[in-house]
């Protein structure tokens, strides 16, 4: 690979550093390398690879090292089409010259004054622009992606772009199509590779074996569901303190008590740093708590700390049961004496999507307050107290109204909240009938409507 | 001594790079268009009754993307040039629909290519109207026999249609029919219904005249066109480099692999663009080292350019979402590709998880959205409606933007397959 690229015109010193800095990237790296060239190259290069699969770190890494005039711009910061230009114009040019840029440039100011500048610092070498993130530029205005592609043709200097991006590359093509660019593709790591890579931030105090045993039992915990880079970085860093804890506390030096001690971790950590619910600071003070007191991790989206009032609780119930159940089925559920019901052909036929697949079904205001009256155990008066809380239950987003403001008379709701959510509701207000929910798809019925 | 033979192979070696780098990536003007004799001749005669004989014309150049529409004008602008009169006398103006995506923009670019009186420096002085009344002016003071004739190359040309009223259009084809300064329109443009975008006052003025370059090289033509454009031309410096590299070329192009491939590019695309796109990714793998083209680099070279960037993407999802993404195949067989939602995923997702799985862990519903999130963020799966309010996440209706196909390809190459997942995809009802 070295010999490959010998001919670049590089020292070899410099190759052999950047490549140590591009660990499990060799083939990437040189194919880049030979298309850059020396003096041109294609006009445009688009990159894509998942997330964490090293395609900024890469092209940063060789245009900083072999120092080559570049220009990074992230299309997230850009908001407006001038932050981008000016960012070029600034990096490639110095920083006199984005004054030259009128207040909100157009694409033809950009060109023009792009001509200007190049007159009067003409490129030897290919200047490179590199655009991260490059899928929001499919939603800036339409003429800056083929724009962008066909650079070089149109400013008439040796200009190279290139285009980084998760998406593939056939979402981004214009209607009436553009400048095809040289597409490469940057591919995922595989689990020796994630392994290799991840065993290089060992801990200077602990030895690397170690260290990569530990990475070992994270994978086998996390690959199946994550393999970004990143994600599995932040996880080590996080629990590599927890893993040696027993080692400093001079009780177990075995790999495999070691595992055992770690695994519960890792996998409540699934279920919570892995997915925001609790930020890396929270769960750190929460391992260090661990024995001291046995407590909840409270998240962010766990609704179980949300308090509502007494009988919001039951109005959110009877939403639920309301949206969930056909209307046709209440005269069975609620009332004491009822007869049977008969099925007609058309539920015979649509028996199997029930409605916990579809999505909760609007229900009128009549029908909400019927069942909350037959729900609720005690006898209660239809006071506003008890209409106000159906509007803060849609404020806080617990029920959502479906059709327009303007229907004062019959409002429609739908209910908005999960069935787990109902079910730690249901605790509370019936500690004594509560029993585990299974829900039989072909008859649409749930037994907290069974416990009533 | 040994170092001066490697550094005199490594210039030469640079040289040759430069020189078919140039030809591939800057679109070096080749001497002879190939495989469009005809309208070069055409397009040549026009102009040059507009530069020599002051007569008004306009045209359109029509041809699909690539087909050397850019290429065309500028070989004819070239060979026009060297015509000693015609140098001094005509004035170039480009515009391009991309850059100027507004009549004041164009307009403004046109006044200062003319550096007409009202330009100081770079900065445009006046209202839309004043500089389109100067310049209308400007351009009707002339008459043929007095006034230096002005070439307008409209690149884009459709785009120029989308402007508001089309007035730039109306104004330029305007002076072209009328005895004005004589001026030549000429519009690029990759749409073949391009006279269906124009107004009906536009299109009158226009004098339905079109240069089609829809490319008719036969295979041996193209076979041809690509051992020109990879030979070294006759100048170089080294004569024995120069033998030594087209005789290899010349092998190259009768080698059986190298036909293959090429026929197989050539039914995709005849145009030139995506040839310069393989000669280029074929001529980063010659290095010092290897100072030829072998078939190997075009075969692998046609390997890049054909590839399916879905199934790559695919490639490298981890195990839970590629079982999310069989649950919606599934599911599109069963209900013939209507719409789903994350709860229907997940209920197959579940469904084979107790029936038959015995690798795959009972992940949490949270850790499953994320999955799901992950894949609609790689735009694999997209919403159905664009409204998201009030619908909950895991309600909205999705549709899964890959092929059955794919997905069967992609789980033949995907590392360590559990075996339980593969007999799921491929069992008929999930």
């Amino acid at each position: 690979m070295a010999a490959q690229l010998q001919h670049l015109g590089y020292e070899d010193e410099k190759l052999q550093r950047v490549m140590e800095r591009l660990p499990c990237r060799d083939v990437q790296a040189s194919m880049l390398l030979a298309l850059m060239g020396e003096q041109c190259s294609y006009p445009s290069i688009f990159i894509y690879g998942h997330r964490a699969t090293g395609k900024s770190h890469v092209i940063h890494t060789l245009l900083k090292e072999l120092e080559l005039p570049y220009a990074t711009v992230s299309c997230v910061e850009c908001v407006s089409v001038g932050l981008l230009f000016e960012q070029v114009l600034l990096s490639l040019f110095g920083s006199d010259s984005a004054s030259l840029l009128s207040r909100s440039p157009s694409l033809s100011d950009f060109v023009r004054v792009y001509k200007q500048l190049c007159v009067q610092a003409s490129a030897k070498q290919t200047r490179y622009i590199v655009l991260d993130r490059a899928e929001l530029l499919r939603d800036m205005e339409a003429n800056l992606l083929p724009a962008f592609l066909r650079l070089q043709e149109l400013v008439e200097d040796n200009v190279t772009v290139i285009l980084l991006s998760e998406i593939v590359w056939d979402k981004f093509r214009p209607n009436t199509g553009c400048f095809e660019p040289l597409l490469l593709h940057f591919p995922d790591y595989s689990k020796g590779e994630l392994q290799q890579i991840l065993s290089e931030d060992s801990h200077p105090s602990y030895s690397p074996e170690l260290y990569s045993a530990f990475i070992n039992i994270l994978l086998g915990v996390f690959y199946s569901v994550c393999r970004d880079l990143r994600e599995l970085r932040h996880l080590a860093a996080l629990h590599f303190s927890k893993f040696v804890e027993p080692l400093e506390q001079g009780k177990e030096s075995d790999t495999h008590k070691l595992w055992r001690n770690i695994e519960p971790h890792l996998k409540k950590a699934m279920q919570t740093v892995y997915l925001r619910e609790v930020s890396s600071v929270q769960w750190e003070q929460q391992l260090q708590m661990e024995e001291k007191e046995a407590g909840v991790v409270r998240g962010l989206s766990a609704h179980a700390h949300v308090e509502l009032p007494y009988y919001s609780k039951f109005l959110l119930i009877a939403a639920y049961l309301a949206s969930y159940n056909p209307a046709r089925t209440d005269k069975r559920f609620f009332l004491k004496h009822h007869g049977k019901i008969k099925k007609t052909n058309f539920l015979k036929k649509h028996e199997k999507t029930s409605n916990h697949l579809l999505g909760p079904k609007p229900f009128p205001l009549d029908r909400l307050l019927a069942i909350f009256y037959s729900v609720v155990d005690s006898r209660v008066a239809p006071t506003a107290s008890v209409f106000c809380q159906i509007s803060s239950l849609v404020t806080l987003q617990l029920l959502n109204q479906v059709g327009h403001d303007d229907q004062l008379d019959a409002p429609k709701y739908k209910c908005a909240v999960s069935l787990d959510f109902i079910l730690t509701i249901s605790r509370c207000v019936y500690p004594m009938l509560y029993c585990p929910l299974v829900t039989d798809w072909n008859h649409c019925q749930t037994p907290a409507s069974a416990a009533l | 001594m040994c170092t001066l033979s490697r550094q005199r192979k490594g210039s030469i070696h640079e040289l040759v790079q430069m020189i078919l780098r140039e030809r591939f990536c800057h679109q070096r003007l080749p001497e002879k268009p190939v495989g469009m004799e005809s309208q070069h001749k055409h397009l040549l005669e026009l102009l040059r009754r507009t530069a020599v004989h002051g007569e008004s014309n306009s045209v359109l150049i029509v041809g699909p993307r690539g087909s050397g529409k850019t290429m065309l004008l500028n070989c004819v602008l070239r060979e026009l040039l060297e015509v000693k009169d015609v140098n001094k006398n005509v004035l170039p103006v480009h515009l391009n629909g991309l850059l100027q995506t507004d009549d004041r923009i164009a307009l403004k670019e046109i006044t200062r290519q003319l550096n007409l009186e009202n330009v100081v420096g770079d900065k445009v002085f006046g209202s839309f109207a004043e500089n389109l009344a100067f310049l209308l002016e400007a351009l009707k003071k002339g008459d043929r026999s007095s006034s230096r004739p002005v070439l307008f190359i409209l690149d884009e040309f459709d785009l120029f249609a989308h402007h508001k009223n089309q007035t730039l259009l109306y104004n330029l084809l305007d002076v072209s029919q009328s005895a004005q300064a004589p001026v030549a329109v000429i519009g690029l443009t990759c749409r073949l219904d391009v006279l269906e975008l124009l107004e009906k006052r536009v299109k009158s003025r226009f004098s339905h005249r079109q240069i089609h370059l829809l490319s008719s090289l036969s295979f041996i033509q193209y076979l041809d066109n690509v051992r020109s454009q990879l030979s070294l031309p006759q100048d170089f410096p080294d004569t024995k480099f120069y033998d030594e590299w087209n005789d290899s070329i010349k092998t190259l192009c009768e080698d059986q692999l190298v036909v293959d491939v090429l026929q197989s590019h050539y039914n995709s695309s005849k145009d030139f663009r995506s040839l310069q796109l393989l000669l280029m990714l074929a001529l980063s793998r010659v290095s010092a080292s290897k100072p030829a083209i072998k078939p190997t680099d075009l075969l692998e070279a046609s390997r890049v350019c054909m590839v399916d960037s879905k199934a790559n993407i695919l490639h490298g999802l981890s195990i839970l979402e590629l079982c999310l993404i069989i649950a919606m195949k599934h599911l599109n067989d069963i209900y013939e590709g209507e719409p789903f939602n994350f709860q229907m995923v997940h209920n197959e997702f579940k469904k084979f998880l107790q029936r038959k799985s015995h690798s795959i862990h009972n992940f949490d519903k949270p850790v499953v959205i994320k999955a799901f999130e992950h894949l609609q963020q790689l735009e694999l799966i997209k919403s159905m409606d664009s409204s998201t309010a009030k619908i909950q996440k895991e309600y909205q209706l999705m549709k899964l933007l890959l092929d059955h196909s794919q997905i069967m390809e992609a789980l033949q190459k995907y590392p360590q397959c559990p075996t339980d997942v593969k007999q799921w995809a491929m069992s008929a009802f999930g």
